[in-house]
């Protein structure tokens, strides 16, 4: 099967490669979200760290890859896209668009997904903690 | 990293090898000048083609050990396992066609689809069989066809090597084993045949398949040996017709293919002990720096027991798929399956009971006549290269680095 030329861009130079430090660094720091999704024996599995202003903006973002070439370029362009967006905006990014912009055929929409997929959970995780720290420092001022 | 014109370094010889420029040059004539048909036994086109064809089936049957007389030509490994399965699955069945309890067949779990998808057939026609599950390391033993056998089986297939993992079963001994119960036993010898010296007699084989393209000959022909005596081995043909190849295979013989099989099948003895040689030597070389150079690799299947042109590695942490692309300029197969819907690795490495992650993430890379010593100094720089780049973005990679055991992860799958 022929790749497309950004997929091939984006596997040979991968975007916002990386993350926040290790997986016990990280899992304490309110303004980090972690989205982990897949599973090895499917053969995929994406890391995508955020790193999220108070005011909900996507400040930094990092992914790390176990995938075919087409899982690794979903999740790049995911990384590229999130960026200075705010978390709702970055909710709206559907794995339709990202089939699109790198012309994935049928057989990798499953990779699309789980980039769209791993933008959510890591928000979801941001948010979990980032709300969690919000009711900590409240019940602390009263 | 991204093209060249260059042809890609082709390490896939067991998918398919390059033809011999010899037997290119022996099949020539029989599309031109000796166009006959074999079957026309009253004129001289008639003659000649009939000539090239048992040429072709001496050649064919030295380098097994059988009698001319013993070799079928079919149109490659597929049919002759088909023919020989389904074949002897009929003449031997213990009821008639519409019954149950037709008899029992002993297969082995990670065979070829060409073995496999027969017996299934014969499954849903009344037969029953067992499909031994391999150990680790892959080899199937005479003692565990032994443990397979019953009162009712009538036919043991077992492929002499691995077409993935290139580990060789012990054939002569599981010969012996079902000459001793009067089984009729049937190998699928593909990877075997060509690179490994054969004698069937001494094998105790009865029916053996082979194909041309595997062994520098031409695709769309292969023969399958049927033994004539001790015992006299009887097949229900598959197709009927002009009754050519002694009945069990009508249709107009290939005629340039099957000479071009018969050129292919001399050569192959002519060159089989150098060729070995080499071969073993580079595999050798292939297998050990990349497990020197790269961390956590493992050469899959039995480390002695192996033909000397299939190696079968896993890299860890890297995806198969995605290796596949970090090498482009290596023609080779990968155990993943991702663009399959399943998303399911190979059946082969998964029945060994190699980790999903490790058979995700395998490599077979298999030489031939042609591979040179440079063509494996590349690919292993190619390789390595490849493994550290995706080993840089891979999130397991890191878990790995922090010592969290991978099995122990509940992951969120889809």
């Amino acid at each position: 099967m022929a790749y497309s030329p950004k997929v091939i861009d984006h596997y040979e130079h991968p975007r916002n490669v990386g993350s926040f430090g290790t997986s016990k660094d990280v899992a304490a720091r309110r303004d980090i979200g972690i989205g982990i999704v897949g599973a090895p024996e499917c053969g995929d599995v994406m890391q995508l760290q955020i790193r999220v202003s108070d005011a909900g903006i996507i400040e930094d973002a990092k992914f790390k890859c176990f995938g075919c070439g087409s899982a690794i370029a979903s999740s790049s362009l995911a990384t590229e896209w999130i960026k200075g967006k705010s978390v709702d905006e970055a909710l709206t990014i559907r794995n339709t668009q990202i089939v699109e912009e790198l012309s994935l055929p049928p057989v990798k929409i499953h990779c699309s997904v789980l980039a769209e997929d791993s933008i959510r959970s890591a928000i979801e995780d941001w948010k979990k903690k980032a709300g969690a720290a919000v009711v900590a420092s409240n019940y602390a001022t009263t | 990293m991204i093209s060249s014109n260059k042809q890609p370094i082709y390490l896939d010889n067991a998918a398919t090898t390059r033809c011999d420029p010899r037997v290119v040059e022996a099949m020539l004539p029989y599309f031109s000048e000796r166009f006959g048909n074999a079957g026309s036994r009253n004129h001289q086109f008639g003659w000649e083609a009939e000539d090239g064809i048992e040429i072709a089936r001496e050649q064919a049957a030295k380098l097994i050990g059988a009698q001319s007389k013993e070799v079928i030509f079919t149109s490659g490994s597929t049919e002759s396992n088909n023919l020989a399965i389904k074949g002897a699955a009929e003449i031997y069945a213990r009821a008639a066609a519409g019954q149950m309890g037709r008899g029992h067949i002993v297969t082995a779990a990670h065979e070829h689809k060409a073995v496999l998808d027969p017996v299934r057939r014969l499954m849903r026609e009344g037969f029953e069989a067992t499909f031994i599950q391999p150990p680790a390391d892959g080899v199937i033993t005479a003692e565990m066809v032994a443990a397979a056998l019953r009162p009712d089986t009538i036919l043991v297939s077992i492929m002499w090597v691995n077409n993935e993992l290139g580990t060789i079963n012990e054939v002569p001994q599981i010969g012996r084993l079902c000459h001793e119960r009067e089984v009729i036993f049937h190998t699928d010898a593909t990877q075997w045949v060509g690179k490994m010296p054969t004698n069937v007699e001494t094998d105790q084989i009865d029916l053996l398949s082979w194909s041309g393209h595997k062994i520098y000959g031409p695709k769309g022909v292969g023969a399958l040996y049927v033994r004539r005596r001790k015992p006299r081995v009887r097949l229900e043909a598959l197709q009927d017709g002009g009754g050519q190849e002694r009945g069990m295979r009508s249709g107009t013989q290939n005629v340039s293919g099957i000479v071009g099989f018969g050129k292919a099948c001399e050569l192959c003895a002519e060159s089989m002990d150098a060729e070995g040689a080499r071969l073993l030597a580079m595999r050798t070389r292939l297998e050990s720096e990349l497990v020197k150079r790269i961390e956590v690799t493992v050469v899959n299947g039995h480390a002695t027991k192996r033909v000397p042109n299939i190696a079968n590695i896993s890299f860890g942490f890297v995806e198969g798929e995605s290796l596949m692309m970090g090498v482009r300029e290596i023609a080779c197969s990968s155990g993943s399956a991702c663009t399959s819907a399943s998303l399911e690795p190979s059946y082969v490495l998964k029945s060994l009971g190699i980790g999903d992650d490790l058979a995700h993430s395998s490599l077979r890379l298999s030489l031939g006549r042609w591979t040179t010593e440079a063509d494996v100094d590349a690919a292993i720089e190619m390789i390595e290269n490849a493994v550290n780049h995706l080993r840089r973005l891979s999130p397991l990679y890191d878990l790995h680095k922090e010592g969290i055991d991978l099995s122990k992860i509940v992951w969120q799958s889809h």
